[in-house]
């Protein structure tokens, strides 16, 4: 087994957590957005052809359903994370890589080493876990105002949390567009993320 | 067929299933998804009866941080909310009571009665404060002999509406039976003549216009519990 680990670039517990997140965050985020419907923050609303259950109590259903599978999830990561030392891949390395990484990006000259994350993926990666964090932390602040109220408190409120939780939302949005773009444009990285790749 | 097929088709599989089912709108037919997110909403009942803590008190506020006007909502337009005769009025009581005489208005009105300003946020997300008084439903409960380790407390009211709450939420310091709202009876818009008052739950949990309040261990529902709504909606 640590023989085999060594030599594949994403290691089976990354790629099941990976995919299962990813079917997770779509869930949650279509769900919410026709949760977002019945009560708009902003003068707009999500068209409905883009949002998960087709009525209020079936978005609701899904988005407190499938949290336990996002939490959860998010839980065995960062637990193997932590365990297994990966979570040192996504360290930023200091200012002036990141600068040089950065503008290589913007000139599709950014090279790809294999099991090495650059300083975009990991200013990516470690901003989106950011997100994800302060995503669950606000949910959970809107779903329990009253019994978990320090948390809201911490959001400045229900009200405030609300907007937290848009804006995380957004985020991790963002995020999705960006990584999926960035795969569009190195497609070789695809692949290994389902059968591990080989180093 | 290798891995990499497996899995895009489990996933094609778990999308289609998914939208499929994301109706949740025939609670008498329901298929596969359905099954599933009512197991879901069932565990989070659970959940939320274990995070619910009958000495945590719903946050209150100021006589100026009260949303004015105030904000009608129901399954129906305003014109359309139950005018009660207040002289003829009783409040039915069912299931394991030991007193189950009904209670006129007047009755009710005698009783001590208890103040709070509290916010009653929607399960649409939107939320308002406001100022209710009137009799705390524990103390109710108590005085009609209900039997208090039964499970649930159900509601009938004027409109058709009817709801069920759980007998901890029932107990809470909090919850009342409302006869007021922002100092003045209650009018049929906001739930004349008496109404569930519970700021631990959402709104679609205080229903207006109460008819009849029972205790029970069969599990009641409500009108839109039934059609999909988590049935705890805990705040």
């Amino acid at each position: 087994m640590r023989d085999l680990k060594k030599h594949v670039i994403h290691p089976l517990i990354l790629r099941i957590t990976h995919w299962l997140n990813a079917a997770a965050i779509v869930m949650m985020i279509g769900s919410g957005w026709e949760i977002y419907n019945a009560s708009p923050l902003f003068g707009f609303h999500f068209p409905r052809i883009i949002t998960i259950g087709q009525w209020l109590g079936a978005a609701i259903a899904w988005h407190l359903a499938m949290m336990w599978l996002l939490v959860a999830n998010g839980l065995v990561y960062v637990v193997w994370s932590v365990a297994s030392g990966h979570w040192r891949k996504l360290l930023p390395p200091g200012p002036k890589t990141i600068w040089r990484d950065i503008r290589a990006a913007l000139g599709f000259r950014l090279k790809h080493e294999k099991g090495v994350y650059n300083a975009v993926q990991k200013l990516l990666y470690t901003g989106v876990l950011l997100a994800g964090v302060v995503i669950v932390l606000s949910g959970l602040a809107i779903w329990k105002p009253v019994q978990l109220w320090p948390l809201c408190n911490l959001f400045g409120g229900y009200f405030a949390a609300r907007y937290v939780h848009f804006f995380a939302m957004g985020a991790i949005a963002l995020f999705l567009v960006i990584h999926v773009v960035l795969v569009a444009m190195v497609p070789k990285v695809l692949p290994p993320m389902v059968t591990g790749g080989k180093l | 067929m290798n891995r990499r097929d497996i899995l895009l088709r489990a996933m094609a599989l778990g999308v289609s299933t998914g939208l499929e089912g994301c109706n949740y709108d025939d609670p008498n037919h329901p298929d596969l998804a359905d099954k599933f997110l009512h197991a879901m909403s069932s565990w989070n009942d659970r959940v939320q009866a274990a995070l619910f803590s009958p000495h945590t008190l719903a946050p209150t506020f100021k006589a100026s941080q009260i949303t004015m006007p105030p904000r009608f909502n129901a399954f129906y337009d305003i014109s359309q909310a139950p005018v009660v005769d207040q002289s003829s009025y009783r409040l039915a009581l069912g299931g394991q009571i030991t007193d189950k005489t009904p209670w006129s208005l007047s009755q009710l009105q005698a009783l001590p009665q208890e103040g709070q300003i509290t916010r009653l946020i929607c399960v649409e997300g939107w939320r308002v404060i406001g100022q209710w008084a009137g009799v705390p439903l524990g103390q109710f409960l108590r005085r009609v002999g209900a039997d208090t380790r039964c499970r649930y407390v159900s509601f009938q009211c004027a409109d058709g509406y009817y709801s069920s709450i759980d007998m901890e939420s029932a107990l809470h310091p909090q919850t009342l039976l409302a006869l007021q709202f922002l100092g003045q009876p209650l009018t049929p818009a906001f739930g004349a003549p008496v109404r569930l008052r519970i700021p631990t739950k959402l709104g679609f949990k205080n229903p207006k216009s109460l008819t009849q309040l029972a205790v029970t261990n069969v599990y009641p529902g409500g009108y839109w519990e039934d059609q999909g709504y988590n049935w705890f909606s805990g705040s």
